[in-house]
This record gives structure tokens, sequence and C-alpha cells, in this order.
């Protein structure tokens, strides 16, 4: 029998306001489904947005909802995690949102490495304010901001999560809605900071005038660019520069959880443990 | 009230308050001369199961803060007036979300990075209007030691009564002043503490937005059942997007007669030796005790002069600004800033013709300066 979203959706904000073969219906389903198969109730997650297309996906799902200011998902996230550590948070963010105006919140929720699942809804463009740069648009494509040609280099979001220190990366596509799903889901059973990218197409913004004017041609190029990590890792660098592994890229189950640690202070000045010292720390620097 | 002497500094009060007043949640970023009040919460926050956190910038620590109190948790920031240039954009939100919180703002030198160590109160228009857009802002002065206390305390219990950002200004002065004070104490406090409105019927029956026209939003915690939205964007009743032409204008209306029409339930102000006094000096922050000692020393030498000093600033209180301006001619307006409230007296006593001393040097402003140009009238 097919899957019945109706229970997880405000159904009277149908339809949404994505554009016919936008990629981010397929996750706002997988992210559905990922939440259903953990039997995750609907009052114990808060789902928080930003500013964007992505930012409108708090609006559609029968949570407690958060839509806040561009870029700030993370830091409003992080307030309403840490005053109920019991619950679900999760971000959804676009790529102008979490790597753009909200880089440094990106950074920092990683580098705590508070229990937040982040989705970064990546589409290589500015797709609700109608096609500037973002930090991903790749260069030479063309852009409303960079008719000439975008010159500004991209940078591989993993690549800076795992550096700034989330304990899980993973990065799908939505040309693959199962294995997006089972990210989503492991992404959520993880404890502490889930960095999860997902490539989506925006044939509308980003595919107008670089030759992908249709879904199908946005997403063909989202396979071309895109191979599982176990590929990745045995292509010789040339070849690598130009990809986007995806899978799992890092996962640290070691690391303790900043709720857990900031549970550590209140055990010290409640008189429970002595003070915390660098011994208490695997990793000091 | 049972009271209690305690000797602290303003920043200090400032956070016993908050923890005394049910404060769980601290989010902040350092900034001179605000940082100790973080400093103090970082050690009493968490005695209490609170959480005191340091965020990457000023901008996350009111973004923390406004979702704390989304869960249900009364929750505060600290900062100086940089820190409220950049929290600026969130404190609308908050406006506009109808989310409680407590922002202290220990008053600097600015324009920009200003006069990092030195005190002024250049952020008082600021703190009428720091966002865009229209809305109406709640702030609170205070004027002395005691005043960083009980003003903090009046500030989580009015956030919670108007559901929005309340301002508390302090100032260099006050915020780094080390003395005496006459504080209620805790278990007064705690007894004084009105909770935030909830609503309990079924879930099906809430619509967290549909206020009467001159109420707050009733905003039930998350996780208990009522699933709403939250969003900076105007909203319906059910806190969703609408763009809905009435929506939209009985919403803005709303957010400013919440407070317009209970403006009776946030005046504060003091008079001092007002009853007979032929010159009015209007003064508030640490500038009001200097207003003091001046007029003891203007008083040993025959004129009669008298302090208003106004505690709730935004909205300001016009009817007895009114009442003294209308019997008295000579009124002299001393701030440490260029007349930000000198316009709003101004505006409110109808008169333009009220005289001025203003400093901008980061320097106090001394008892005499104020003798001196109270003779010149």
């Amino acid at each position: 029998m097919a899957f019945n979203y109706d229970q997880y959706l405000r159904l009277e904000k149908m339809p949404t306001l994505w554009c016919w073969g936008c990629g981010d219906g397929v996750i706002l389903k997988a992210f559905i489904r990922a939440v259903d198969k953990l039997g995750i109730g609907q009052d114990d997650m808060c789902v928080v947005s930003g500013i964007g297309c992505s930012g409108r996906f708090s609006s559609y799902v029968d949570f407690n909802t958060v839509h806040t200011t561009h870029g700030r998902t993370i830091a409003y996230a992080t307030g309403i995690k840490l005053a109920n550590p019991s619950k679900y948070v999760v971000c959804v963010a676009g790529d102008g949102d979490a790597l753009a105006i909200g880089g440094n919140h990106t950074i920092h929720g990683c580098r705590r490495n508070i229990d937040i699942t982040m989705i970064v809804i990546q589409n290589f463009i500015y797709g609700l304010t109608n096609s500037q740069t973002s930090p991903t648009t790749p260069q030479g494509m063309w852009t409303v901001t960079q008719k000439a040609g975008n010159i500004d280099p991209t940078f591989d979001a993993c690549e800076l999560a795992i550096a700034a220190g989330a304990s899980f990366v993973g990065r799908e596509t939505v040309n693959a809605p199962k294995k997006m799903e089972k990210m989503i889901t492991q992404a959520l059973e993880h404890r502490g900071f889930s960095f999860v990218e997902l490539n989506s197409n925006c044939h509308i913004n980003l595919g107008r005038k670089n030759k992908m004017v249709s879904a199908m041609e946005n997403l063909d190029w989202i396979d071309s660019i895109t191979v599982s990590k176990r590929k990745y890792d045995t292509l010789p660098p040339e070849e690598q520069m130009n990809l986007l592994p995806t899978g799992i890229l890092k996962q640290d189950t070691e690391v303790r959880e900043y709720c857990d640690m900031y549970q550590d202070i209140i055990d010290v000045h409640q008189g429970k443990r002595g003070k915390i010292t660098q011994d208490d720390f695997v990793k000091k620097i | 009230m049972a009271t209690r002497e305690v000797i602290s500094t303003g920043n200090e009060l400032s956070a016993i308050a908050a923890v005394d007043a049910g404060c769980e949640f601290f989010g902040g970023y350092p900034l001179t001369p605000s940082s100790e009040v973080m400093h103090v919460l970082s050690d009493l926050l968490p005695k209490v199961g609170g959480v005191s956190i340091q965020m990457e910038d000023e901008i996350a620590g009111i973004c923390a803060v406004i979702g704390a109190s989304m869960v249900g948790q009364r929750a505060m920031t600290a900062t100086s007036g940089p820190g409220i240039s950049l929290k600026a954009e969130n404190l609308g939100l908050a406006q506009m979300a109808e989310v409680p919180l407590v922002c202290v703002n220990v008053m600097r030198g600015g324009p920009s990075t200003g006069l990092p160590t030195r005190v002024s109160q250049g952020d008082v228009a600021q703190a009428k209007n720091p966002s865009h857009g229209d809305y109406k802002s709640i702030t609170l002065c205070a004027g002395n030691l005691a005043e960083c206390y009980t003003e903090t305390v009046r500030a989580f219990n009015l956030a919670d009564r108007f559901m929005q950002p309340v301002f508390v200004l302090l100032d260099e002065t006050l915020g780094h002043m080390h003395g005496k004070a006459e504080i209620p104490t805790a278990e007064a406090v705690k007894a004084g503490i009105v909770p935030r409105k909830k609503f309990d019927g079924p879930a099906d029956e809430y619509f967290p937005y549909e206020a009467a026209q001159d109420e707050p939003a009733v905003l039930n915690p998350m996780y208990e059942g009522y699933r709403y939205h939250f969003t900076g964007l105007h909203h319906d009743k059910n806190g969703f997007p609408t763009e809905e032409i009435h929506t939209c204008k009985a919403l803005i209306e709303r957010l400013f007669n919440k407070v317009e029409a209970h403006e009776d339930e946030l005046e504060s102000y003091e008079e001092f030796m007002m009853d007979d006094a032929e010159v009015m000096i209007i003064a508030y922050g640490s500038v009001s005790l200097a207003a003091k000692e001046s007029i003891r020393h203007l008083r040993d030498e025959g004129i009669k002069a008298g302090l208003f000093r106004p505690i709730t600033l935004w909205p300001s209180p016009v009817d007895a600004i009114r009442k003294w301006t209308s019997k008295i001619d000579k009124v002299l307006c001393v701030e440490l800033n260029i007349g930000q409230y000198h316009d709003e007296i101004q505006r409110a006593s109808g008169r333009l013709d009220i005289e001025e001393l203003f400093k901008v040097n980061g320097r106090p402003i001394s008892p005499y300066e104020i003798v001196n140009k109270v003779k010149e009238l």
C-alpha cells in the first residue's frame, strides 16, 4: 500500500509554493517517511526553517514549527534544544541560508556537536529570489547577479561541516529518494550534530540560462556531478575535483553531545561532581 | 514587600534579578560594558538547572533566547548598543511573533564602536525602534543600583504579560557602580511572578494569535500538544503566513494596541522634590543621581528645583510630563546624548522651549554642571 503522508502534512497549506518539478517536495516526503519509520511523535519534534524556498518547509509539516529569519535556523534551534534536550530538533535550510548568511552558525553548530539534525537543501542557486549567485553556484554558470558568468569560487559544504566538528555528515540527492530517506533516518537517530546535504534541482532559476530548463535535465546534471563515496575514493584527484561524493562521509559516535556536556556544568554548580578539567577530554585543542 | 541589603554592582544585580524572576536561559556574546551580566549568570543559572550559553555572535545570542522562550522558558540576553544593532532583525521577529524575552542594554558611547568603556545614554532612541517595521517597544530604565534589580524583575513580568521583548536600559556608570542597595527578597519576587497565559482547552479550538484587538497572543509552550507555527511573516490566527489585507492590518494594529491600551500597567516615574518646584529637571538613568545631588545644592542656594525621572521610557509617561510642564516654566532636560529623550519631552509637553544639557564625550555629568546650567536659565 502506498505511504499516506496526510497525518504529517498541513493539508490546508497545500499546494506548496514550490515550482512544478521542484526537488524540495521529494525531500519533504523522504523526511516524513523517515520520521514515520522512527515513530517520532509529532509533538516531540520541532522543525526550524530559515528564509528561501526551503524556509516554507516548516509551514507544511505538522510539528512544532518555527520559520526564522534568514540564516539563523541553528541559532534558534540551539535555544530550542537546550530548553528541552529530550525532544528532536530539525533545521531545514537552503544553501544561501546555511552557507552564506548563516555560515557562522553552521560552523558553530557543528563545533558544539549539539543534537540537531540539519538538512541543507542545496540547489546551487538562490531560488525564491530569482537566480542570484549562491556560495555553491558552480563557477562559469550564469546567474542574475553574474550574467557574464559566475567567478566566485564554490566550496564543499560537507567538507566544512566535517572540519568544523559535526559528528554526522552525509550527502544524497533527490535522484535517490530512498537513500535520502535512509540518510535522514540515520541522521535523526544519531546523537550529536548531523549535517545532511541534499542536492536538489532548480530548473527554473539555475537551469533557465544554464541549459537545464526542464527538471529532468537539471536532475541529469546533478547525477553527473555526484558519485558514491566508495567510488569517489578510488578516483584520481583531477577527477574528484569536479565531483561531490554521496553517502555517509563521517560518523563519530564517540564525541560527546553538547546538552550532555552542559549537564556536567550543571552538576559542577550543584555540587554533584568536581570541576571539569582537561583530563575529561580526549581531544583538547 | 520584604527587602534585603546587598553590596553589589548594577550588572550583577541585574543577573541576580533574572534568576530570582525565574529566568532559565541566557544566551549572549561578550560586550563591554555588559559582560558581567553573563559572567554572573554562567554561575547562577546552572545552579538552578538553567542554561547560560555564550553564542558565536550577538545575533545567535538573541536567536537562542527567542528559541528557549518559544519552548516556554523565561529567557534573557544582555549586551550594549553595538549588540542591539546586530540583534535588531531578530528582536523584530520577537515583536512580530510575540515571543517574550528580556534584553538588558548597558549603554556605552556610540555610534559604532564608540567609547566601549565609557558611559552614554545614546541608545534611548534605538530602544524605541531597534528593528524595521511598526510595533511598540517597552523600555525600562534603571536609575540607581536597586532598580538594576527591580526593573529587571519587572521586565520579566511585563514580557510575559505583553508577549514581546522588554528592554532594560542600564548605563556603564550604573552597570559598574559598586555599592549598597536595598532590594526585595528572592521570595518576595517569586511570589510576585505572573506566569505567561496558557490555553488549556482542546487543541482544535486553539488559535494562538486570535486575541482581542488590545491583547497579546496566547502562545502555549512547545511540545504540549498544541502544534502551531511561529513566523516573522504577517500571519493568521494560527500563525501561518498570510497576505490577506484585513488580517495584516489587524495584526500590526494589535501589536500597537496591546501596549497602548494598557499604558497604565507600564507607567513608572519618580517625582523628587517636585511639589514646590519652580525649575523642573528631567533626567533618567545614572544622570538622575547627579541631578538629585544638584537639586540639594540648588535648594541650599534658594533655587527651588525638582526632578522628574521617567523609569518606563517607552511608552513615555505623557500625562505626567504634560502635567508638570504645563505648570512649570523652566524645564531642563539632562541627558548623555544629544537630546534623544528631549525630543520626546517636547512632543509630550507640546512645548518647543525645553532647555537642554547634553554631554557626549563618555564622561558622566557632574552635579555642578547641572547647578551652573540651572542658574543660567
